[in-house]
């Protein structure tokens, strides 16, 4: 099996105007650099994206913001973005906010066949609103639906050409999630390795759920908060 | 009254051997620093880490180890990495002994708000909600009056709320209180602060009974 594709362009082939995207990443870490630089250099707008974050002002799904490409975000958290905010206040950016951890299970949902799911996370709260509510263990939980996406766009450390991937660090975060959600996932990579140099044993998501695979270049890879402390 | 550092420094005495702690951003990730001796404990990031360590020395900070705060970090030996589902999971399913975030408003029965201010700042509850709703344990760590002297420790939060009867414990610049169902109890005031101080500043029921000890910091 051979799901290598040549460039980032030909990657998100097929993306068109008004289409649903699952990007990975959290804040800046672990974003598929590459895919959406393409996704910019292809002027596709009117997207819906589902993505924890909104990028920050000139950086990560920020770009895609400023050419006014999404029409609608699906995150947790969007406080690092003033584009964002602007367009969201002045409606011109349709927002749906949601709990990281029902984010995070919708899109696993969407890709493991579950349609919907209960938990207790909102309950009582704004984004209950219209929900069904259901007791449990004398607990109050919500039912949340699952997620999918006509595209998913992850990022990987390494990966070989049956789609297997591995992340590194912390950049996996939402990555394994949507990639089981899109019906098409695409995947860059740092390093693209041959058939067998990956430990069956260690990979983190199995190759099943990537259709197309690319080694990306020139990552960026931006901090957004830099902390250290002295050796002293 | 107490400095940012010292809520974190009493809040760390609330830490117990062997547990698993979520730190929420701001003042809750300072609590990392006071870990009380001769106890070992397990920080949580939910962006994916068990296991996380202190800020990284200069020149070997890593793009791809960050907290959830977006702030670089290490990861201790014995820790490890997963998913946002996964760590969720973890959350959800009460592996999780403690968590300890930032609030704008508490109210008597233990609601609380910290993600939105209609009009004014709609950043996000990340994975406050999350948390609140599945954690056993739920300290909060905040100043006792916002920045227009008035109370965060209310009869009912007026913002939009985060999660409903979670907070079980509020530790502030002037006070520590357990939320209990007749309303906050104080149980400890800031050195020289007085009980009338904590009750001019506290909206929602207050329950002083008897002495009220200064806290050991």
């Amino acid at each position: 099996m051979n799901k290598i594709v040549a460039s980032s362009d030909k990657a998100i082939e097929g993306i068109l105007d008004g289409m649903t995207i699952m990007v990975g990443g959290f804040g800046l870490c672990g974003i598929p650099e590459n895919c959406i630089a393409a996704l910019v250099r292809k002027g596709v707008k009117g997207l819906t994206c589902i993505s924890n974050n909104a990028g920050v002002d000139d950086f990560g799904l920020g770009l895609l913001l400023q050419q006014k490409q999404i029409k609608k975000m699906i995150s947790s958290y969007v406080g690092e973005n003033e584009e964002f905010e602007r367009q969201m206040l002045s409606g011109e950016l349709e927002v749906d906010l949601i709990p990281q951890g029902s984010l995070a299970e919708r899109c696993r949902a969407g890709g493991a066949g579950i349609p919907a799911f209960f938990t207790p996370a909102g309950y009582g709260t704004e984004i209950a609103e219209g929900k069904e509510v259901r007791a449990y263990n004398g607990k109050p939980h919500i039912l949340e639906k699952a997620l999918t996406a006509d595209f998913a766009l992850v990022k990987a450390w390494k990966g070989d050409p049956y789609g297997n991937l591995v992340f590194k660090g912390t950049a996996r975060n939402f990555n394994p999630v949507m990639a089981m959600a899109g019906k098409i996932t695409v995947a860059e990579v740092e390093e693209l390795v041959e058939p067998g140099e990956l430990d069956p044993n260690f990979i983190h998501l199995p190759g099943v759920f990537v259709q197309r695979i690319y080694q990306g270049s020139h990552y960026e890879k931006r901090i957004e908060q830099r902390t250290v402390r002295s050796k002293n | 009254m107490l400095k940012r550092e010292e809520i974190a420094q009493r809040i760390a005495q609330e830490l117990r051997d062997g547990w698993y702690v979520n730190l929420g951003i701001g003042i809750p990730t300072l609590v990392a620093n006071y870990i009380p001796e001769g106890i070992s404990v397990e920080f949580q990031s939910e962006n994916g880490i068990l296991g996380m360590g202190p800020f990284p020395y200069e020149g070997t900070e890593d793009a791809d180890l960050i907290n959830a705060g977006k702030q670089t970090v290490t990861i201790r030996d014995g820790g490890s990495i997963f998913d946002s589902s996964l760590s969720f999971a973890m959350i959800r399913g009460q592996h999780v002994q403690l968590t300890v975030l930032g609030a704008m408003e508490v109210s008597e029965k233990g609601d609380i708000a910290n993600w939105k201010i209609p009009g004014r700042m709609v950043k996000g509850m990340g994975g406050a909600m999350d948390l609140v709703a599945s954690a056993d344990n739920i300290i909060v760590a905040m100043s006792h009056t916002n920045k227009r002297g008035e109370s965060k420790l209310l009869k009912e939060c007026t913002l939009p709320l985060t999660g409903v009867a979670c907070v079980k414990k509020i530790v502030t610049n002037l006070a520590v209180l357990d939320v209990t169902d007749e309303g906050f109890k104080l149980l400890e005031r800031a050195p020289g602060v007085s009980v009338e101080t904590i009750i001019q500043s506290t909206e929602g029921k207050l329950i002083v009974d008897g002495e009220i000890p200064e806290m050991q910091i």
